[in-house]
Formats: structure tokens, sequence, C-alpha cells
């Protein structure tokens, strides 16, 4: 099933030295093309205030706003990356930039990343970036696969979920670790779930519950119980 | 199968068990994760009480323990949820213990110290590649420009050229403007040299990503025209206005987009030649070294625009001005050849 499960999606996985793994999901092109939308409209708002309000100045001014224009340029995406893990149109699309090995970015890497971005840009809108990024199992543009970053999903807040208390009953057939863990983990789910919904899934598995609607679910509850904590 | 396998040295035990055994770490390693991400500024404060420092002592080994509770949780297959309760918190363990050192101003002091020279003088052959690159077409373009009058048009344009002239015309109040740029500040020049020429010096280096190709098109080009300028520019009445003009910056200048040119070479050189390597670990090896080259030409590139912007056109006589070029060109090459060398080895 894991085998299965790392072919079809996009998930990739790095093993720490503490010998666990942790689960990245790197962005596709669309999203990392909204978010750089998102940050091209922030950039050009920020970047004509600044110039409308330093033209007040004369000379002195322009020379602000051109190295405004500089500073926003190129390094925009290097300070918010390092300080806020991510710019603010990445942030709001959900996703953050980091090491392909999990760690948080460095100076150095994002640097890289956002300076090969001409690169990436050649010879229009991000051509290059976005062969490189299908060419690659990570989807890294060529200033990711130099600086060895990659731009994934933020992980979701956990809230932690609970499995409602119900008296705990034996499954009447052996079920196997992973069949165990499926009806845990709608157990969990079963509050987010509507009852309609429920109903209709614990229906599915009549030959385990024999019963059907509210008592497949409660039946299904009662395994839950038994799967997490015992008689 | 009714419950869970034996995992490990222990007996195996309920996911209810498990989560009223250890719970208390989990709570104690997230309040530990969110006091040192919360008080980054305040860090050292922190290191010298004790109690505190003895808490951040404590970290590694609590991260430790959750790592094998997260490790054991999914190997005996407790719900998604406790798993990805945990996986986060490992997540933010993992980005807070191998997070790098970001004390900044301190490595950019140490780096301009020695780090840059060395970096420079250990890719002394894609200095010298790069330094090639532009040299060659620079001077054969300025031989030829510098015999033949005419031969500048064959690289720009009437109105280019007509430009070029009048920058460096004696009649021109300020040297160095062009036609638009004639009644510009000094500050106001500072101000564009920055942002053209440090943009031209990145480029330079990206374009080694793409196979080298950009880096040597934008180093010849520049060559080109920049030799081409020059040898039509030597003559009267151009020539006393002009060199006088670029020999100071020009140190800091030409030297800083080739070291940005060896900076896109040593990528395009790991992209074609990789050698025993794959070609992503050959760019992953030889990225630090690149970006210290760019980064550090970009400093040069700060000081050339603050040269070009405020020495330059002033009116001190072309003597002293020759005096202080061969001064600023001496001191790039000592700082090449000699910045660094005690530093660290």
């Amino acid at each position: 099933m894991s085998n299965t499960r790392t072919r079809l999606d996009t998930t990739f996985r790095y093993e720490t030295p503490e010998g666990i793994e942790l689960e990245l999901r790197p962005a596709g092109p669309v999203v990392r093309g909204f978010a750089w939308g998102i940050d091209f409209g922030i950039r050009a708002v920020v970047y004509i205030l600044v110039s409308v309000v330093a033209s007040i100045f004369g000379g002195v001014g322009t020379a602000i706003s051109l190295i405004f224009l500089f500073l926003v340029e190129w390094f925009y995406p290097v300070i918010f990356e390092i300080y806020k893990r991510a710019t603010p149109g990445k942030s709001v699309l959900g996703l953050e930039v980091m090491q392909a090995d999990g760690s948080p970015l460095s100076w150095s890497s994002s640097l890289l990343r956002n300076l090969l971005r001409t690169a990436d840009f050649f010879p229009f809108l991000y051509c290059s970036g976005f062969i490189s990024m299908m060419l690659n199992n990570k989807f890294q543009r060529l200033g990711d696969l130099a600086a060895d970053t990659v731009v994934v999903f933020r992980e979701a807040r956990n809230t932690i979920a609970k499995i409602p208390a119900y008296p705990p009953k034996p499954s009447p057939y052996p079920l196997s670790l992973t069949e165990q863990r499926l009806i845990l983990d709608f157990a969990e789910r079963a509050q987010s779930l509507s009852a309609e919904r429920r109903s209709e899934l614990a229906d599915l598995l009549f030959f385990l519950t024999s019963g059907s609607n509210k008592e497949a679910e409660l039946t299904l509850l009662a395994y839950a119980n038994w799967f997490a904590r015992g008689r | 199968m009714p419950t869970g396998l034996p995992g490990g040295d222990r007996q195996a035990m309920h996911q209810q068990q498990f989560e009223k055994l250890y719970e208390p770490a989990w709570i104690q390693l997230n309040l530990q994760l969110s006091r040192m991400k919360g008080d980054k500024e305040t860090e050292e404060q922190q290191v010298s009480d004790s109690s505190e420092s003895h808490e951040f002592a404590s970290f590694p080994a609590n991260y430790k323990k959750i790592c094998n509770h997260y490790a054991l949780a999914r190997s005996r297959h407790y719900s998604p949820a406790l798993v990805a309760r945990l996986h986060q918190l490992v997540l933010m363990g993992h980005q807070q213990l191998y997070k790098t050192d970001r004390s900044w101003f301190r490595r950019s002091l140490i780096f301009l110290a020695a780090g840059f020279p060395q970096a420079l003088r250990q890719n002394a052959r894609f200095f010298y590649l790069a330094l090639l690159i532009f040299l060659l077409p620079a001077t054969v373009a300025g031989y030829f420009t510098y015999h033949d009058q005419v031969m500048i048009y064959s690289i720009m344009d009437d109105r280019q050229v007509g430009n070029m002239e009048y920058m460096y015309d004696p009649q021109n109040r300020k040297p160095g403007r062009d036609m638009e740029r004639t009644s510009e500040t000094n500050v106001q020049m500072f101000g564009f040299y920055i942002m053209h020429n440090i943009s031209i010096g990145f480029r330079t280096f990206a374009g080694g990503m793409l196979l080298g190709v950009g880096t040597v098109f934008s180093l010849f080009f520049n060559g080109i025209i920049l030799g081409g300028v020059s040898g039509h520019l030597s003559h009267a009445p151009y020539g006393m206005v002009f060199w006088p003009f670029v020999a100071g910056h020009g140190s800091f200048e030409l030297t800083a987009i080739v070291i940005s040119g060896a900076a896109g070479l040593i990528l395009a050189s790991a992209l074609v030649m990789p050698g025993s390597m794959t070609r992503g670990a050959a760019l992953r090896k030889s990225a630090p070294a690149s970006l210290q080259l760019v980064m550090g030409a970009a400093f040069m590139l700060v000081i050339a625009a603050f040269i070009e912007a405020f020495w330059s056109p002033s009116s001190v006589s072309p003597e002293i001005r020759f005096v202080v070029a061969g001064l600023l060109w001496s001191l790039v090459v000592l700082y090449f050849v000699f910045g660094g060398r005690k530093y660290g080895s």
C-alpha cells in the first residue's frame, strides 16, 4: 500500500539522521504561478508608492527610488523567505520554502535561488523554470536545483482529533493493521462529516458491521474504541 | 490479529495508553519549541540564564525521544491524527535543530576580509576564462575602432554613437552624462549605476544556469561594446575626457563583471562537465563558491557605482585622477592576491 501511495501522489520523503522520515508535499507550477502573480502585484504597488513619495525629494528621491527598485527586484523574496519562510504571495496560498532536507532555508540558498530567477524566467514568463519543474519529482526550478531547495505546502495546523468514546467491541474477523487504521481514521474524522455521509460510509462495510445506517456507524466506533484502547 | 503487534523491545500497547504515557513529553517539546522560536532577539540573555540554558541543552534529547515516538506510532499503525500530530512536532523540531547560523553581519565582514579573495583564488581558472571571453573581443573591437573612425558604426547605430560622443565631449558640462541625463545630479547617477550595473552582474551570473550560454554572451557582448567605445573615444577631443573618467571606477566595475562571469561559468561547468557526479550533485557542490563570487562582485559594484557617481565626473585634473586610478587598480589586484591568505588555513 505505501508503495502505491508514493507513486500516486507527489509527496517525497526525507530520512533524517534520527532515522525517521519526513513527508513533504512540493507545490506545482500552477499554485506557484499564482503566488508569483500576487507578489508581482504587491511589488508593483509598493514600488509605485515609494517612487511617488520619493519624487518629492528631487534628485535624491530619484536615487532612492532607483535603489529601491533594484533591491525590491532582486531581494524582496530573499528577505521574506528568510524571516517569514515565504513571500506574502506564497503565504496566502499556504506555501513555504525550505531546504530539500526539510531544514529551514539558509541565507545562501535563498540568495542563490532568487538570483537564478533570471535563468528560470528565460526567455519569457518562466519557460525554463517550468520545463525544469516538469523534469524532476520535487517541482524544482533551476534556482531550486542549484540551491537544493523546495517549495512545499505548509502543514495544516493539527487540531487534535478525538475518537468519540463508545463501549469497545472486538471485530468479528481479524483485521490487518492497515484495515484497523482505516477504521480509526473514520472514527477520528466522524465529527467533521455529516450524519448522512457517516452512515453512507459505514454502510459500505455491511459484511463487517452486519447492520445499517446509524447502527453500522456505531459498530465501527465500537471497533475503533477497541483498537485504540482495548476493552 | 485483533490488536497491535509487539513493537520494538516493549510490549505493544494500545494507542490510548501510549498517548497517556507520552503526552506530557509532547506538550513539553511543543512548549520548548515555541519558547526557542519566539524569543530570537533575547536569545543571548536567555542563554546566560542558567535554568533557560539548561532547558535548551535538553532540547536535542527531547527531540530524539519524540522521533522515537513518531516511528513507533507509525510502525504500530496508530490513528492517522496521532501520527500527523507527531509528524508535525518532529518537523518543527527538525527545523529548530538543523537551522543554520544566521548572524549575517559578522559573516559578511569575514567574507569580505578573507572569504571572497580566497574563493576567487580557488576558482582562478574560471576567472581567467571569463577574463579571456571578455578581453579578447574587447581588444579586437578596440583595435578596429581605434584605427578606423567609421568602424564604430558596425557596433552601434548613429544615435548611440552620437550619445557616446556627447557624453565625453569636452564641451559637455558633466562628463559621463548622456543627453537624457545631462542635468541629473551625482546622487541620481549613483542610484542609476547601482540598479543598472549590479543587475548586469546578476544576469551575467544567472546565465551560467543556461549551460553558460547566457554568461558567455553577456561577457562577449559587453566586451565588444566597451572595447569598441574605448577605441573610438581614444581620439581627440574625447580621449582626454573619456580615459580620466573611466580609469578609476573601471578597476572595481570591470573586475566585478568578469568575476560575475566566472561565477556563472562555475555553474555552467558543473552542468556541462559534471565529471563522476550526477549533474544535480555537481551543481549543488559548486553552487556555494559561485554564490560567494557573485555576492562579492555585487559588493564591488556598489563601490564602483560610488566612485563613478561622485569621483569620476569631478573637475580634479586628469593627472591626479590617473594616479588615483592607478592606486585603485593596485588595491583591487593586491586584495585578490593577498586577501585572506592567513585566515582559516
